[in-house]
C-alpha cells in the first residue's frame, strides 16, 4: 500500500544543514498497522510526513496505493490526500468550529452535498463514540475526546491509509488505550493501513503488526510479527537492545 | 448651551453624515483590498506556504511606506491619482480615496498579524486534507483568526476616524472638519466641546461593539 523508496531529506537553515532522513526505504502492506519507533529527533515525524508529501523528500519515490506522488501535479497530489487521513500528537482541530463543523470540513472540500455531509458527520462521530459532543466547541472536550473527533475527520473522506503522529503522547494511560481501540477498530472494520509514530513501547505491543525503529535519519530495523499477531515485547526489547552496533538497513523478519 | 448647540443641528448631521461616508468607504476598502494584501503578506512570508521573497519585500515595503507617511502629506501627495479616480480632488469623496490607500495598507497589517497567530498545526492538518489554497484561506485560516480579524478591524475603524478629522484641507468635511471651521476658527469652544464628545461616544461605541464581537466570534 506504501511504499517509500531510498528517501532522503536535508533541512537547510541559513547556518545550518540537517539530514533528518536519510535514503530509507519502507514497505507497508495493505491492511497492516506499522509502528515507527525511536528517539526523539530520529527523524520519524519527518518520515511519516514524507508518506503524504508534507515534507517532499529531496530524492526517493513515495507510492501509494500504487501511485508516484512525487511526480504529481498540485491538483493530483491534493486528491491523493483526500485518500489518507492524518492524527496529530496536538489534534489540530479547528477551534473555531463545532465538533462536528470540524468533521464536516472534508466532506465540504469535496463539494459533497449537505444532507449526506450531515449524515456522515453523525456516521463517523458515532464510530469515535462521541455523536453526543456534535454540537460543543473543541475548547470544551478533553483531550481524548479532541483526539477522538481529529479521528473522525481522518476518516469521514473514507481514506484507505491513516498517518498518525504520536497520537497518544499527550494523553493519560487510559485514555490511550480508548484511542488505541478505536484506531485498531478502524482497521478491523475498514481495512485503513495505518501507520503509526510513537515513543510508547505498549502502543506498539497492543496494536502494530509491523514496526521499524529509526535512529539518526535511518531505518535500522524493521520486523514483522507472526500472522495475526501484534509485535510482543519480547521481539522489542531484543530489537531495541541492539538497536547500537547493528548495521545500518539490517533487517529481522 | 444646548439651544445654543440646536441652532446648528442640521450641520451637524450633515458633518456626521460625512465622516461615516469616509469611514464607511475606508472600511469598505479595508475588506475589499486590505484583507488580501495582508493575506498575500502572510503566504509571502519567509517560511510559509508560497514563501516569495521579492512579493513580499514590494507588499511590505509598500505597506510601511504608505503608513509611516505623515497623513496631510499622503493627501496632498495622492491628488492626481484622486483626480484620476473620481474625477475631482474636492469633496467627500475625492477625500475617501487618500483614507482609503491608508486604510488599506493599515488594515492590511493587523491581516497578517492575526494570521500569523493561527498555529502552524492547524495548516498542517489543512493540508493533509487536500485542502486548495483558496479552501485553506476561506476554511481554515479566516476561520481561525476571526476574531483578530474583528479586533483589527475595530482599531482600523477608529483610527479611520482621526485620519477623518484632517479631511477639511481637501474640502472633505466630516465632525473633525465642523470642529475646526465652528469651534475653533469661529472661537466657539461649546461647538468643539460639543463635537469632541460626539467623537469620544462614536468611538466608545465601535470600540465596545468590535470587542464584544470579537469574543462572541472566539471559541478558541
Ligand atoms: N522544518 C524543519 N526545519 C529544520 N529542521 C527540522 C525541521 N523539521 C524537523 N527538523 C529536524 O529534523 C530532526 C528530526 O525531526 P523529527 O522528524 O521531527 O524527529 P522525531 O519525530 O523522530 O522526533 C530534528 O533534529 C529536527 O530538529
Ligand atoms: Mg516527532
Amino acid at each position: 500500500m506504501i511504499s517509500l523508496h531510498q528517501v532522503s531529506k536535508t533541512f537547510v537553515t541559513s547556518n545550518s544543514r540537517f539530514q533528518a532522513v536519510d535514503a530509507v526505504s519502507l514497505d507497508v502492506g495493505a491492511g497492516e498497522i506499522h509502528g515507527i519507533i525511536g528517539s526523539s529527533g530520529a527523524g520519524k515525524s519527518t518520515l511519516l510526513r514524507m508518506i503524504n508529501l508534507l515534507e517532499r523528500p529531496d530524492e526517493g519515490t513515495v507510492i501509494v496505493d500504487g501511485e508516484d506522488l512525487t511526480s504529481m501535479t498540485a491538483k493530483h497530489l491534493r486528491e491523493a490526500r483526500r485518500s489518507m487521513g492524518m492524527i496529530f500528537q496536538s489534534f489540530n482541530l479547528v477551534n473555531n468550529r463545532t465538533v462536528s463543523g470540524n468533521v464536516a470540513i472534508p466532506l465540504e472540500m469535496a463539494g459533497i452535498p449537505k444532507k449526506e455531509r450531515s449524515e456522515r458527520v453523525r456516521e463517523y462521530l458515532d464510530f469515535v463514540g462521541i455523536v453526543d459532543k456534535a454540537d460543543e466547541y473543541p475548547s470544551r472536550l478533553s483531550g481524548g475526546q479532541q483526539q477522538r473527533v481529529a479521528i473522525a475527520r481522518a476518516l469521514v473522506s473514507r481514506p484507505k491509509v491513516l498517518l498518525c503522529d504520536e497520537p497518544t503522547s499527550s494523553l493519560d494511560p487510559q485514555t490511550t488505550i480508548g484511542i488505541l481501540d478505536v484506531l485498531k477498530h478502524i482497521n478491523r472494520t475498514f481495512g485503513v493501513t495505518v501507520v503509526i509514530v510513537t515513543h510508547e513501547m505498549n502502543v506498539v505491543t497492543s496494536m502494530c503488526t509491523t514496526v521499524s525503529v529509526m535512529e539518526n535519519g535511518s531505518l535500522i530495523h524493521t520486523f514483522k510479527a507472526d500472522k495475526g499477531n501484534t509485535i510482543s515485547s519480547e521481539d522489542l526489547s531484543r530489537m531495541t537492545a541492539t538497536q547500537t552496533g547493528v548495521k545500518v538497513g539490517e533487517t529481522y523478519v | 448651551m444646548f439651544d445654543y448647540i440646536m441652532q446648528y443641528q442640521s450641520e451637524i448631521w450633515h458633518a456626521i453624515g460625512e465622516t461615516f461616508m469616509m469611514v464607511g468607504i475606508s472600511i469598505a476598502a479595508a475588506l475589499v483590498l486590505g484583507l488580501p494584501v495582508g493575506t498575500l503578506l502572510y503566504l509571502c512570508r519567509k517560511g510559509q506556504m508560497y514563501e516569495n521573497r521579492v512579493l513580499f519585500a514590494i507588499l511590505n515595503i509598500l505597506v510601511n511606506v504608505v503608513r509611516s507617511f505623515p497623513f496631510l502629506l499622503l493627501v496632498v501627495f495622492l491628488i492626481p491619482f484622486t483626480r484620476f479616480v473620481v474625477g475631482t480632488a474636492i469633496g467627500t469623496l475625492a477625500a475617501s480615496v487618500p483614507l482609503s490607500i491608508m486604510a488599506i495598507a493599515y488594515y492590511s497589517r493587523l491581516v497578517e498579524q492575526s494570521l500569523l497567530e493561527v498555529p502552524k498545526g492547524v495548516i498542517e492538518a489543512a493540508s493533509s486534507m487536500g485542502a486548495s489554497t483558496l479552501q485553506m484561506i476561506v476554511k481554515f485560516l479566516y476561520v481561525e483568526a476571526r476574531s483578530g480579524l474583528m479586533l483589527g478591524l475595530t482599531t482600523s475603524t477608529i483610527s479611520f476616524i482621526s485620519y477623518s478629522t484632517v479631511m477639511g484641507i481637501v474640502g472633505g468635511g466630516g465632525i473633525g472638519d465642523f470642529a475646526i471651521r465652528y469651534g475653533y476658527q469661529r472661537f466657539e469652544t461649546e461647538i468643539m466641546i460639543f463635537t469632541i464628545i460626539i467623537m469620544l461616544i462614536l468611538v466608545q461605541a465601535i470600540q465596545y461593539t468590535g470587542s464584544f464581537m470579537a469574543r462572541v466570534l472566539d471559541k478558541r
